[in-house]
C-alpha cells in the first residue's frame, strides 16, 4: 500500500498536462451527438490527440499506443478531465472493443483495427442490441452465415451510439438455428457496406446520437470475426467487463464535475436551501469514492487480477452519483433550472443537459436492474432460479 | 502509487477471521447474553495472545509498532462478529494515546489488560469498570484513574455488547498527563469504527444471503426473487465503495492534515452508511424473523446505529469533509493530494 505516486508517475502527469494546455481547444466543440459537423470536429480533435500519441496510451506502440500502465492511464484521463478536453467520440472502439480486441484479437487483426481506432480515422459504434434483445441480449436473432472466406449477415439492430456518423460497427451474430448463449460470434462491419441501412433515432435531449441498423445480406470478409466462432457471447461479457468495471466512466469525470458542484454551490448558497450543503458534500464524497474504489482496482489488475462480477457495482455506483451530482446542481439553481445550453442567460449553469444524460446511465451498458441480479447471482450466490 | 495489501496483511485479516469466527459465534453471544458476562475471559485470552492488543503499541513499549491499516483490518473483522469486548477502544485508540504520554504505565506493561477512554465527543466510556485505567479528558487536558478512584453510574445501550458507564470524577484524584492530540484519537476510533462498519454490513449480508437461499415462499427460494436480490446487491455496492476508502484512510491518517481528516470522516460515514443499509436491509429479507431477537441480525443494527453517532456525528464529519473541499484544491489530481503541497 502506497499512496502516493512516483516521480516518473508525477513525470508523465507533467508531460500530459503540458500538452493539453497547448492542444485543449479554447471554445468547446459541438457535442458529437448533435450535428455531423460536431462528429467531425470531434474525429480531427483524436487526430490531434494521435499526433501527440495521446490516442490510447495503454496500448502497445505498435497497436498506435504507448505501452504505459493502468495507473499512468489514469493520471492521462485526470489530466484530460480536469484540462476540459473533448469527449472521446471513438469511445466504444477505445475502451470497449479495443481492450477486447487486445484480449482476443489476431495480431493481424490488431494490426488492422487498432492503430486506426486509436486515431480516429475509424470510429466505432456497437450493435448489440435488437428489438427483442435487450437487457435479454441472448435473445439476439440476427444471423452470420459463412459463405467461403465471408461472412453474410442479416437483421436489425438498435439504439447503437453515434452509428449515424460512425464508420465501423461490432455486431453480435448467431449461427442460424443456434439459441441463447450458444452460437453467436462477433463480427465487424463497416457502416457504408452495401446492404447496410441506418436510420437515425431522435433521444431525449434531442441529439440524433441513436441509430437503428438494417442488414440485408451484409457480407463481410470471416477475417473480421474477432474469437472463435460461437465464442461471441464470451467475448461480449469480457466487453462489457471492461465497460461497466473499469473504462467507460473515468473517475476524473465526476471528480472535476463535483469540482464544479462545489462552486456552484459557493456562488448560490445565499439563496439556496442550506440543506444542499450536505448534497455537495455527497457528490464530492461519490466523486473521491469512485476514484479510490478505480485505484484499487487498477491495482489489482496490475497484480494479475481479472476483473469480475464486481464490476456491476461500479456501473450501478457511477450511474447513480452521476444523476444525484446533477439533480443536486438542479435544485441549487432552482427556477433558473431548466434553461438550455442554447438559452442567453444559462452559461455556465447548463446543468439540465448533464442532468438528461445522467439519466441514460442506469440504462445502456446494461440496465441497473441487470447489474443488480448480476450482484446477487454471481457476486452474492443467490440463486438464478 | 499501490493500492494492494501485502502477504502479511492479509495473513493478520486472515488470522483475525478464524480466530473470531471460531470463538464469537451465534451460541457465544446467546451465552454471554444470557450469562450477562462482560467478557469471554477465553476468547479475550485468545485475542491477547495473538498480539492485537498490542499491535499499534510502538515497540519501545513491547507493542508490534504495526499501522493503523493493520489494525483496521482486525477492526473490520471485529466488526464481522460483532465483537462484545472493547478491543478497538482500547487496543486501537486508548493504549497508543496513553502509550505517547506514559510509555512506562503498568497498564501498558499487562497485554490483557484493557484501557478505556473517555472522549469529548462521547457522552459515555465503554467498559470502564473494567479498565485498568480509565483516560480522562477535562479542558483539553488529559488525566489518569482507575475505575476506583472515579464513579460509575451504567447507562444501558440498545447494543446488548455495549456496555456504557457516565463516569464523575475529581481530578484532584487522578493523575495528570498533560495536553494530548484528542483529534488524533478521534481519527484513529473513527477509523476503526469505519472498518467495523465494513464488517457489520458485510456480516448482515451474509446472513441475508444464507437465508435466502434457503427460505422458500410460492415454491422457490426467496433468492431467486429480484425484489430480494435487489436489496441484497444495493447493500453490497455501498459496501464495495466504502472499502476502499476505509483502506485508503487507514494508509492515509498518519498524515494528520485536512485530507486525511477528510477522508477517515467520509469512511467513517460510508462505512456505517453502509452498515445500517445492509443491517435494515437483511432484517426486511428476514422478514418476521429478522425482527426476532434469536435470528441475532438486531446485533449488526444495533451496533451500526451506535458506532455511527459515537466518535464524531455524522455532521461532525460532513463539516470536516467539507472544509477539505472549501478550503484545499479538489479535482481529479487531488485524491491523494496532500495540505503541504497546497500550502
Amino acid at each position: 500500500m502506497d499512496l502516493t505516486y512516483t516521480p516518473e508517475q508525477q513525470a508523465f502527469r507533467a508531460e500530459v498536462r503540458a500538452w493539453l494546455d497547448v492542444h485543449v481547444p479554447s471554445e468547446p466543440l459541438e457535442h458529437f451527438d448533435a450535428t455531423r459537423e460536431g462528429f467531425e470536429a470531434h474525429r480531427e480533435w483524436e487526430k490531434t490527440l494521435k499526433s501527440g500519441d495521446w490516442g490510447m496510451v495503454t496500448w502497445p506502440k505498435e497497436y498506435g499506443g504507448r505501452g504505459v500502465d493502468l495507473i499512468q492511464w489514469l493520471i492521462f484521463e485526470e489530466e484530460y478531465y480536469r484540462a476540459g478536453a473533448p469527449g472521446r467520440v471513438n469511445q466504444n472502439g477505445i475502451f470497449l472493443l479495443g481492450p477486447t480486441l487486445m484480449e482476443f484479437g489476431t495480431h493481424e487483426q490488431k494490426v488492422r483495427f487498432l492503430p486506426k481506432m486509436a486515431s480516429g480515422e475509424e470510429i466505432w459504434a456497437q450493435a448489440w442490441s435488437e428489438p427483442m434483445a435487450g437487457s435479454d441480449l441472448a435473445g439476439v436473432r440476427s444471423t452470420a452465415v459463412l459463405d467461403g472466406d465471408e461472412y453474410v449477415l442479416n437483421g436489425h439492430k438498435i439504439w447503437s451510439s453515434r452509428a449515424v456518423f460512425a464508420d465501423w460497427a461490432f455486431g453480435l451474430f448467431r449461427a442460424p438455428g443456434s439459441e441463447r448463449h450458444q452460437g453467436m460470434s462477433l463480427i465487424f462491419f463497416p457502416l457504408d457496406a452495401p446492404g447496410v441501412t441506418v436510420n437515425a433515432i431522435k433521444k431525449i435531449n434531442g441529439h440524433v446520437g441513436f441509430a437503428e441498423i438494417f442488414l440485408e445480406d451484409v457480407r463481410v470478409p470471416a477475417f473480421n470475426r474477432l474469437g472463435d466462432e460461437g465464442q461471441g457471447w464470451h467475448i461480449c461479457m469480457a466487453t462489457a467487463g471492461f465497460e461497466r468495471g473499469l473504462m467507460l466512466r473515468s473517475p476524473a469525470r465526476y471528480q472535476v464535475a463535483a469540482s464544479k458542484l462545489a462552486d456552484l454551490w459557493e456562488q448560490h448558497k445565499d439563496a439556496a436551501d442550506p440543506a444542499l450543503e450536505a448534497e455537495v458534500v455527497r457528490a464530492f464524497m461519490n466523486a473521491e469514492a469512485y476514484a479510490l474504489n478505480i485505484y484499487q482496482t487498477a491495482s489489482r489488475l496490475m497484480a494479475g487480477a481479472k476483473i469480475g462480477p464486481e464490476a456491476s457495482t461500479n456501473k450501478i455506483f457511477w450511474s447513480e452519483l452521476d444523476i444525484h451530482l446533477m439533480e443536486t446542481a438542479l435544485a441549487i439553481l432552482g427556477p433558473k433550472a431548466e434553461l438550455t445550453q442554447e438559452a442567453p442567460d444559462a452559461y455556465p449553469y447548463d446543468w439540465i443537459d448533464d442532468y438528461i444524460f445522467a439519466l441514460a446511465g442506469p440504462i445502456y451498458a446494461g440496465s441497473n436492474e441487470i447489474q443488480r441480479n448480476i450482484i446477487a447471482e454471481r457476486m452474492l450466490g443467490l440463486p438464478r432460479k | 502509487m499501490d493500492f494492494t495489501l501485502n502477504d502479511e496483511q492479509r495473513m493478520f485479516a486472515e488470522t483475525a477471521q478464524t480466530l473470531f469466527a471460531d470463538t464469537c459465534t451465534p451460541d457465544h453471544w446467546r451465552k454471554q447474553m444470557e450469562t450477562g458476562e462482560a467478557r469471554d475471559d477465553a476468547r479475550w485470552q485468545a485475542i491477547v495472545e495473538t498480539g492485537f492488543t498490542l499491535l499499534l503499541l510502538p515497540e519501545a513499549v513491547g507493542g508490534l509498532g504495526l499501522t493503523e491499516l493493520d489494525f483496521a483490518l482486525i477492526a473490520e473483522q471485529a466488526g464481522y462478529v460483532a465483537l462484545p469486548e472493547p478491543l478497538v477502544e482500547s487496543a486501537g485508540v486508548a493504549a497508543p494515546m496513553l502509550a505517547s504520554l506514559a510509555p512506562d504505565h503498568e497498564a501498558l506493561s499487562d497485554p490483557s489488560a484493557t484501557i478505556a477512554i473517555q472522549h469529548p465527543s462521547n457522552p459515555f466510556v465503554l467498559d470502564a469498570d473494567l479498565a485498568a485505567a480509565i483516560l480522562l479528558h477535562k479542558d483539553g487536558e488529559a488525566y489518569l484513574a482507575t475505575p476506583d478512584q472515579v464513579t460509575l453510574t451504567r447507562e444501558q445501550s440498545i447494543d446488548p455488547f455495549r456496555r456504557l458507564f457516565r463516569v464523575d470524577w475529581d481530578p484532584a484524584k487522578a493523575t495528570a498527563l498533560g495536553k494530548v492530540d484528542w483529534d488524533l484519537a478521534l481519527d484513529r476510533a473513527a477509523l476503526f469504527c469505519a472498518a467495523q462498519g465494513l464488517g457489520l454490513a458485510q456480516r448482515a449480508v451474509d446472513m441475508a444471503v444464507s437465508y435466502a437461499q434457503e427460505r422458500q415462499q410460492f415454491g422457490k427460494a426467496i433468492g431467486t426473487y429480484q425484489a430480494v436480490k435487489h436489496h441484497l446487491a444495493s447493500a453490497q455496492v455501498a459496501i464495495e465503495f466504502a472499502r476502499p476508502v476505509v483502506v485508503a484512510a487507514a494508509a492515509d491518517i498518519g498524515n494528520c492534515d485536512v485530507q486525511a481528516r477528510a477522508r477517515v470522516s467520509h469512511a467513517k460515514l460510508v462505512a456505517l452508511e453502509a452498515a445500517e443499509k445492509a443491517a435494515r436491509a437483511s432484517i426486511q429479507v428476514h422478514g418476521a424473523m429478522g425482527y426476532s431477537w434469536e435470528v441475532d441480525v438486531h446485533l449488526f443494527l444495533k451496533r451500526a446505529l451506535a458506532l455511527t453517532q459515537n466518535w464524531g456525528t455524522p455532521n461532525f464529519h460532513r463539516s470536516r469533509i467539507a472544509t477539505r473541499m472549501f478550503t484545499q484544491p479538489t479535482g481529479p489530481d487531488q485524491t491523494f493530494a496532500r495540505e503541504t503541497e497546497n500550502a
